[in-house]
């Protein structure tokens, strides 16, 4: 493995939610918050998740079809975030994108030749018979004819224009192509072909192949690498097999498990998950999925079951967010013909499935007393007391990425991976030198320090060992990683950037790091972690 | 009585007049659906299914559609035979129907408790107060959370997977017999889908219901089904206990719909050629332009018969027939088991693309396309 083309770091994309004739923004969706992953030249990787996880926004993101909010896209050397457009209109030629809707993406009164030629006119190919020529043996290697040229997208069925489609997107010979639902809009025995033909030209181009899909079926078959995504994150990256075979965060094992597998001895054996998808636009606090997670942590020192935990941190989460409804379940008592503040709680813990009575006597004695606040009628009282007694580090803390089979916490390889982003930015015809990158670098990090100081350090880069100390200094690597493979990995990159060798520099990092999956859970960071390393 | 199946369809035809034709959409379609179990109608767009579906209390407009022949015996009277007031009784009363789309079955101004009141009341005389105590207790039971206050709520204050419990909890408010499910679940996620399905199943334990669902969803069938129906083009190609179909897949048509599934290891594998025409269908086997194993026998004459392979599957192929030989069919080494393999159905290493399968080369076989 080299150097990836295409590696997106920390992208977002948030939308304000405004209001009034001002326009004051209120709010905003995070549609994308912070989202990280790579594509290697000839490699396929997958983007999954459900509906509204904002997949479709990170890959309309990265080709800069919407301008991005924060984060960086390199793209073979190149920043594309600070792309102009002129820039912009050379980097479209180099990645395309198809869609899920092969219809809706064709204009019904250009003949499919017409269609199929217009990146070539637009990128300036104005010999028509050239075009022609090109075209056809394009629908040729997708299984159509070249005669079909003069045909019109009607006359074709929706696995055929998904070729064209497939077609349209080869033909000015891009070196990345997204496929945004590539074969959800097709019957079954169709999107067999469709995956089979994909797989063939992203052999036979070499092309580096980014794929969003929700049917983990279609990631399984075609994806070399994983990435899965929930409310605008990524919370698992990984080898395709390596993460079915073994999903490490409970999403992932969630999504999995709901996936109807063709095989009625193994039906039943997926995870059910509780509740609905939270909005992006007010995503939850810690980990994202925690409001839905069979695994979230409960403290230390309470004895229940997951189940239980689950059903009582369900309780506590809508007495905070929403509260809950006295007079509907008084109302609903009442039908039962029941009466008093008893009933009511009872009624509430059947509501939210949680046991008449917890098996750990401290837990219940917390959550009966929260529970007359609520029945009392005082919200306030009733979140403190459920918030004190039920706490849980996944709604406390944002899990942080962490690398399986390193010893790096989430902070250190963020630092190291935008290290290594920032290497490959420089891996054009037009690198900046070190000691120019390094004071820019420093400046930014500082906002205003004072320039003079800057000129001067930008003269004097110092000693080797200063130097590597300074770039470490400036991304926030340590100065010695506890891993040991990580550090001799970050040592040797710096070498190969202090003798100006970008390509081997960045070559270094994507190497060490790329091929290990990594998870953002609690769950994850709690295992190997505690041993303390060399410092 | 109590052998005699709930549902029992024989021959359905039913038709479409269009301007290119006449659409035979279903063409003699036979099945039955057994009291309290769940049958699943699964095929591919063009299928039929969806028709099959609406044929059964006769939701098929008319106009250009007809339901041309056949029988449909539902609870031992015959559905065909029926005056327009005790279709109307039938049809969202013994006889519950969900949708695709659960938007479609919900009226966008009123809330949605009072939806459910008014199918109560549509077939039933209850006073309003026992109604809307007989809807909350509904909701309750689809799994809406805190049902008493949601009853006011309109749609569009429900998710999707809320909106297809709503609609569930309408067309179980008459406490049917059967349930009709027409894709009730393509339209949502996974995770949301998996919810949908053990609902089902635990209602239809606690309302003693049959299920008719249809789906192209080969995973759902796995996970949900009893017996099976495979149709295509209007026919039915297969039919049988969800083991027998799945273990032992006999039609050609349904072991490449087997290998079709991605992500199930073994041979990808789609099927080539189209649908055939719906106005203008080819003799013999509807199949049989697309058929891997197609001899002359299937080229003439009608779908071939549903033979027996066993008590409860059958299968329309003439290589199941008097004079055929089924190992045409099964000896074909690249269909196997269309089972995923028995630790697990995942996919086998050899059978993954690796990285192996890519050529790192970028400007390898496309010199022709540089402009």
């Amino acid at each position: 493995m080299t150097r990836p083309i295409l590696d997106v770091h920390e992208l977002r994309k948030h939308y304000p939610v405004t209001e009034g004739v001002l326009r004051k923004e209120v709010g905003r969706v995070r549609a994308v918050d912070g989202v990280s992953f790579t594509v290697d030249r000839g490699e396929t990787v997958g983007l999954v998740g459900e509906s509204g996880c904002g997949k479709s926004t990170a890959a309309t993101s990265l080709l800069r079809l919407e301008k991005p909010t924060g984060g960086r896209v390199v793209f073979d050397g190149e920043d594309v975030t600070g792309y102009d457009d002129r820039e912009l209109k050379r980097f479209r030629r180099r990645a395309q994108m198809i869609f899920q809707d092969p219809t809706s993406s064709f204009d019904p009164r250009m003949s499919v030749g017409e269609a199929v030629a217009e990146p070539l006119r637009v990128h300036g190919m104005r010999d028509r018979n050239r075009r022609r020529a090109i075209v056809g043996d394009l629908l040729d290697r997708v299984g159509l004819d070249a005669a079909d040229f003069d045909r019109y997208p009607h006359e074709f069925s929706g696995g055929q224009k998904q070729r064209i489609a497939l077609a349209r997107a080869l033909v000015i010979n891009p070196d990345l192509v997204v496929a945004d639902e590539p074969v959800s809009a097709l019957d079954v025995s169709v999107q067999a072909d469709i995956l089979r033909l994909i797989e063939r030209v992203q052999s036979e181009f070499g092309l580096a192949l980014l794929v969003i899909s929700h049917d983990m079926g279609v990631v399984r078959e075609i994806c070399d690498r994983v990435a899965v995504m929930y409310l605008g994150e990524i919370v698992e990256t990984g080898p395709t097999e390596e993460i079915f075979e073994d999903p490490r965060h409970p999403y992932t094992e969630a999504l999995l498990g709901s996936t109807p597998i063709a095989d009625p001895r193994r039906r039943g054996q997926g995870t059910v998950l509780t509740g609905d998808v939270p909005s992006p636009s007010d995503p939850p606090p810690g980990c994202r999925f925690h409001t839905r997670c069979p695994a979230v942590i409960p403290p230390d020192d309470y004895d229940v079951s997951s189940a239980t935990w689950r059903a009582v941190l369900d309780l506590r989460l809508r007495v905070e967010t929403e509260g809950i409804d006295l007079e509907a379940v008084e109302e609903y008592v009442t039908e039962r013909g029941e009466a008093g503040p008893d009933a009511v709680t009872e009624a509430i813990r059947e509501e939210f499935d949680v046991p008449p009575e917890l098996p750990d006597a401290t837990a219940e004695r917390a959550l009966s007393s929260a529970l007359d606040a609520v029945v009392a009628g005082d919200r306030e009282a009733a979140v403190e007391r459920l918030a004190a007694a039920f706490p849980t580090v996944c709604r406390q803390r944002r899990p942080g990425f962490r690398l399986q089979g390193r010893d790096l916490d989430a902070d250190q390889w963020t630092a190291i991976r935008s290290l290594r982003t920032w290497l490959a930015a420089q891996c054009n015809d037009d690198p900046q030198s070190v000691a120019a990158l390094l004071a820019e670098r420093e400046s930014a990090g500082r906002r205003s320090a004072d320039r003079s100081s800057d000129r001067r350090r930008q003269e004097d880069a110092g000693t080797p060992a200063e130097r590597r100390r300074r770039v470490r200094e400036a991304f926030g690597v340590p100065d010695r990683l506890p891993d040991g493979d990580a550090e001799r990995a970050v040592a040797s990159a710096l070498d190969s950037l202090l003798s100006e060798d970008y390509e081997a520099a960045a070559a270094t990092l994507y190497d060490a790091f790329d091929p290990l999956r990594a998870a953002a859970c609690h769950l994850e960071a709690d295992a190997p972690r505690d041993a303390p390393g060399d410092d | 009585m109590a052998d005699e199946p709930l549902l029992s369809v024989r021959n359905l035809e039913t038709k479409f007049h269009t301007d290119e034709g006449v659409v035979r959409a279903v063409d003699g379609v036979s099945f039955d659906v057994r009291r309290g179990e769940t049958v699943c109608l699964v095929g591919e767009s063009g299928s039929g299914k969806t028709v099959t579906g609406e044929s059964l209390t006769r939701l098929v407009r008319s106009p250009p559609g007809e339901v041309a022949g056949g029988e449909i015996y539902f609870d031992g009277r015959d559905v065909l035979d029926m005056s327009d007031a005790e279709l109307r009784d039938l049809r969202g009363g013994r006889v519950g129907h969900i949708f695709q789309n659960p938007q479609g079955a919900l009226n966008p101004v009123y809330p949605v408790g009072w939806q459910i009141v008014e199918a109560i009341r549509l077939h039933e005389e209850v006073p309003k107060a026992e109604a809307r105590a007989r809807a909350v207790d509904l909701l309750n039971r689809v799994g809406i959370p805190e049902a008493t206050r949601r009853f006011d709520d309109y749609p569009h204050e429900f998710s999707g997977g809320m909106k297809q419990r709503v609609a569930i909890a309408m067309a179980l408010a008459t406490n049917p017999a059967l349930l009709v499910a027409d894709e009730p679940t393509t339209a949502l996620d996974v995770t949301i889908q998996n919810q949908i399905l053990r609902l089902l199943e635990e209602l239809q334990e606690e309302f003693d219901m049959s299920v008719l669902l249809i789906t192209h969803d080969l995973g759902v069938v796995a996970e949900v089904a009893d017996r099976v129906v495979v149709v295509y083009a209007g026919k039915v190609m297969e039919r049988g206990d969800v083991f027998d179909v799945f273990e032992n897949p006999s039609h050609p048509y349904t072991r490449a719909l087997l290998r079709c599934l991605p992500g199930r290891g073994g041979r990808l594998d789609g099927i080539d050629g189209r649908l055939p025409s719906a106005t203008d269908p080819p003799p013999g086997c509807r199949f049989h332009p697309r058929c891997d194993h197609a001899v002359d026998a299937c080229r003439t004459g009608g779908q071939p018969p549903l033979y027996a392979l066993s008590d409860d599957h059958d299968v329309s192929c003439v290589h199941y027939g008097p004079d055929g030989d089924p190992e045409v069919v099964r000896g074909d080494e690249s269909a196997g088991s269309a089972v995923g393999p028995g630790d697990g159905g995942h996919v086998g290493d050899d059978a993954h693309v690796g990285d192996g399968g890519h050529d790192p080369d970028g400007e390898s076989g496309d010199g022709g396309n540089e402009p």
